[in-house]
């Protein structure tokens, strides 16, 4: 529905928008998405966010690798994922713009805000590359409109550098009508720690590109928002997990920098000491996990996070911390792999190795939270299952949580959640350090400082006093006792519920980060009287129960992954050798069931149309379980 | 003097309270007879009576090899852990339970190979640890292979021919990292002197880094043979801020004036190979201590939570 505003612009109504913001690494990108992001949440909007991050600080400039920026999804209603395609975008050159049509990125149609001055540009090589850019995104019905960006930037700055992206801003307000009021408020607040002049300056700049578009654009689009009852904050999957540790009473973080797990540090580093807590730069990723295991051994449930290259580096320590039950809580920010893969790039490829990594038996606890909301939750629950059960604790996020920005309830804080359950009392006689109650292999977590307590844990097998066994009797128990633990904590959840009907004709089983996008992708085939549910699995391991009770209601159940599994029909590859996602594989093992999978690992986020697409395919053409 | 005035009063007071070398011993070691480990237990035994440290107030940490092993034998809590990487467990420990006291046990190739990496950055960042390095030159326990300590040319069974590269020198590497607050030698065969290190060891504020020569029986009895029997091969390090003890100067003729506080003279002499030097090759205990700088109040719970509460309205839309 449209109308025409004061301006004599037209004014389309739409649900929701999906908006990029393009430029060279260095431009400033973050912020004007990060402010446009922050003020469409407080004006009511559902907003999700996600970066587009180049792997080099400073990448060749101009360059189709250069490409920085951020794409902000937004709408009346909720929006859980980063959605399909953009409809609007703001490029600082053709050549960022071009990289993201080699994504497909745009839809068509979409609106691309790009800089004029390329075009006519003194330089022959730059006039020839954007002359051979355009012609390449030619096939594509987009409506480019060509903006003096840097000319506008420069009336009201000497350096457009630092200036166009708050120019973008004050384009994106007018054509949104975001409220320049919350726009001011949050520019004074990103610059707080700068003179007042800055502000202004930025202010200006906004100012100017609303003015500018008001006379030259002639369009503008109207989301309109339902302010939330109840209090909200907005925030990303790291800093999520970093005030959610906070909040679990957690004091110890340690770790080494590895993307993009690092600005969970960052957050803590800011702020933990105020809680009592610090935060310890190790000097490998080894150390890390070494340094938490000492402080968790001292008493504390201590943190650490990484990432997949670093992951595989703890792994002798976490089979350490899970043999000796010495609580852990580990945090991996997933990227792509193997070895160091994508680095600032999702995929959900460390499920299988957060199960399996370590040589022998070593059981431990796996979560995947699904939302950035589930990142703060996560950490609370993650501390509790650690110290309850004595053991380690896997967080699985991914690098789409992790700087993916998305408004959820404020969480009320418990102060249960802090708790210190350490007891000090001294030991009676014959208490012993891993006097397993056989039932359910827990025992009571005896620290250095505890009268009469005195062992030496240790890596090799042992027997309730802790004394190395290698008899076969001892080493049986010691296995049983920490893989029971396991089968206990699973008997405390529920078995995860199904979104949509309880029955049908499809099952779509997923993990972590991608339930918005599959719930969007079912929405819109149930919608089309599909006969389609999912499912989103937390815990890994224990997997929740009653999954093959769940299963057995579907003709078909299939897994849809951000990982790699091979194709039947590509060379070599048949039912026999095909090689499955690993969620599927590890359900498959686990229930018996035919269950098929539909993986992609683009190193980005799973669209919903494509995900829709392969529910449909598999609907139509895979084979019954 | 009137502290230790005190204390003798506290003993005689409840004299069951007073605990000897041997309470401080849980079971017998496991090691070869005539292992120069044994010498350092009860070295450490004697200190821990004298000091007459609580046994649930100390910890004991230890990676794998026979040195390793040291933990199982010490009334006090042990951590046995994982090959190389005892100094990271400890340093956490350290950090968040500063009242303890923290032992770390290592050997040669726990220590300097596997573990290079953990001790360099301990060094450097000077946690308050008692550290001992028990040298034996020689893989023990999986039995007679090559350490980066082995003297160059000694065969073993992954050198068969001799070892090819000259062995790494501990103090050295220790010695040229910036940070290091105390580095000391001493020999297995000379107890009064390995305790005397121990205690000055105990006493420093920050990582004190205590190379202990000592010999396998099964594999490398002989590589301080020379020295052993004729004690002019070595020279003793003495100092007033040093390490001394009765009987030493009727031992060891050959005796060094050497002020620990210098440490260009430190590393000079621990580079040189002409004799073997025991005693104390560098103290400084106005160094920063990692777990010292790093000490954070506690907070309460309330406030925690009231923190959090302010720390989400910066979130908050």
């Amino acid at each position: 529905m449209n109308r025409t505003a004061n301006s004599g612009a037209t004014i389309t109504a739409v649900p929701e928008h999906t908006v990029e913001i393009i430029t060279n690494s260095g431009e400033g990108a973050q912020k004007c998405a990060q402010i446009f992001g922050q003020t469409c949440a407080k004006m009511g909007n559902g907003v999700w966010t996600v970066e587009i991050i180049p792997a080099e600080i400073e990448p060749p400039a101009h360059t189709v690798t250069s490409t920085s920026g951020n794409i902000i999804r937004f709408g009346t209603n909720k929006i859980t994922n980063w959605g399909d395609q953009s409809k609007l975008a703001i490029a600082f050159n053709e050549q960022v713009c071009l990289s993201r049509h080699r994504l497909d990125s745009f839809e068509d149609g979409c609106i691309i805000l790009h800089e004029s001055m390329w075009e006519t540009h003194e330089d022959e090589n730059i006039r020839a590359a954007y002359a051979e850019a355009m012609q390449e995104m030619s096939g594509k019905n987009y409506r480019f409109i060509p903006v003096p960006i840097e000319e506008e930037t420069l009336k009201i700055v000497d350096n457009a550098q630092h200036g166009k992206n708050m120019f973008a801003l004050g384009l994106l307000t007018e054509i949104y009508q975001r409220d320049l009021a919350l726009i001011e408020k949050q520019i004074a607040h990103i610059f707080k720690h700068k003179s007042a002049k800055v502000t202004e300056v930025n202010i200006e700049l906004v100012k100017h590109g609303i003015a500018w578009a008001r006379e030259n654009l002639g369009f503008q689009f109207d989301i309109a928002s339902v302010p939330a009852e109840e209090s909200r904050v907005v925030m990303n999957g790291n800093q999520a997990a970093a005030l959610g540790a906070i909040a679990a009473g957690m004091e110890f973080c340690a770790m080494y920098p590895i993307t993009p797990a690092t600005s969970v540090s960052h957050e803590l580093a800011a702020i933990f000491e105020n809680y009592g807590g610090m935060v310890h730069q190790a000097e490998d990723e080894i150390a890390a996990a070494g340094v938490a295991l000492g402080a968790s051994y001292g008493g504390k449930v201590a943190l650490t996070v990484t990432s997949g290259p670093g992951l595989a580096l703890k792994t002798e320590f976490l089979a350490l911390a899970i043999m000796t039950e010495i609580p852990l809580v580990v945090l991996d920010v997933q990227r792509g792999g193997p070895s160091t893969g994508l680095p600032t790039k999702v995929e959900q490829s460390d499920l299988l190795a957060a199960l399996y990594a370590q040589p022998g038996d070593a059981p431990k606890v796996v979560i995947a939270p699904r939302s950035i909301e589930e990142c703060f939750h996560s950490m609370v629950t993650a501390r509790r299952i650690a110290e309850t059960f004595r053991c380690v604790v896997l967080v699985l996020t991914d690098a789409n949580l992790a700087s993916g920005v998305q408004q959820f309830t404020r969480p009320e804080f418990d102060a249960r959640w802090q708790q210190n359950p350490i007891d000090f009392s001294p030991l009676t006689d014959g208490l012993r350090p891993y006097d397993w109650d056989t039932e359910t292999g827990l025992s009571r977590r005896v620290i250095p400082g505890t009268p009469g307590g005195q062992h030496t844990v240790t890596g090799l097998a042992h027997d309730e006093e802790s004394r190395v066994s290698y008899d076969p009797e001892s080493n049986e128990r010691g296995c049983k006792m920490r893989s029971r633990k396991l089968a206990v904590f699973q008997s405390t959840l529920m078995p995860p519920p199904v979104y949509g009907d309880e029955e049908g004709d499809l099952l779509v089983v997923g993990w972590g980060s991608t339930q918005g996008a599959i719930e969007e992708a079912v929405d819109r085939a149930r919608n089309e009287g599909k006969k389609v549910s999912t499912c989103q699995l937390t815990f890994l391991s224990p997997l929740e129960p009653g999954l093959k009770e769940i299963f057995s209601h579907f003709k078909k159940v299939m897994t849809v992954e951000i990982n790699y599994s091979d194709t039947v029909g590509d060379p070599y590859i048949t039912e026999e050798t095909r090689r499955y996602g690993q969620l599927a594989w590890l359900l498959r093992a686990h229930t018996l069931v035919n269950i098929d999978c539909w993986t992609s690992c683009p190193g980005q986020p799973l669209r919903p149309n494509d995900i829709y697409n392969s529910l449909v395919a598999k609907l139509e053409t895979g084979a019954s379980k | 003097m009137s502290n230790i005035a005190i204390s003798l009063l506290d003993i005689e007071d409840d004299a069951s309270q007073c605990l000897v070398a041997e309470d401080y011993q849980t079971r017998v070691g496991k090691w070869c007879a005539g292992c120069g480990d044994f010498g350092a237990l009860n070295a450490i035994k004697r200190l821990l009576a004298k000091e007459q440290l609580q046994p649930e107030k100390m910890a004991f940490v230890s990676g794998i090899g026979c040195s390793s092993r040291f933990p199982h034998y010490v009334n006090a809590y042990g951590f046995h852990g994982i090959h190389g990487r005892a100094l990271t467990i400890a340093t956490g420990l350290k950090l968040t339970r500063p009242e303890l006291d923290v032992f770390v046990v290592m050997g040669d190739g726990d220590c300097t190979s596997i573990g290079a990496g953990h001790w360099i950055h301990a060094t450097r960042y000077n946690p308050n640890l008692t550290v001992l390095l028990l040298d034996n030159n020689i893989y023990g326990l999986t039995k007679n292979q090559t350490s980066p300590t082995t003297p160059q040319g000694y065969a073993s069974n992954t050198t068969p021919r001799g070892s090819f590269l000259p062995a790494l020198n501990p103090l050295q590497a220790t010695l040229g990292v910036s940070n290091a607050s105390f580095v000391a030698q001493t020999a297995d065969w000379v107890p009064a002197h390995l305790y005397a290190t121990l205690q000055a060891a105990y006493e420093h504020p920050g990582f004190s880094f205590v190379r202990i020569l000592q010999r396998c029986p099964k594999f490398t009895s002989d590589v301080f043979a020379e020295q052993i029997k004729d004690p002019d091969l070595t020279e003793l390090l003495v100092h007033e801020n040093g390490v001394d003890a009765p009987g030493l100067d009727k031992l060891f003729k050959a005796r060094r004036e050497h002020d620990p506080k210098d440490i260009d003279a430190a590393r000079a002499l621990a580079q040189r190979t002409d004799k073997l030097r025991l005693g104390m090759f560098f103290r400084n205990d106005s160094f920063p201590v990692y777990d010292e700088i790093r000490a954070v109040p506690p907070v309460t719970v309330e406030d925690k939570i009231a923190r959090l509460n302010k720390e989400f309205d910066r979130y908050a839309v």
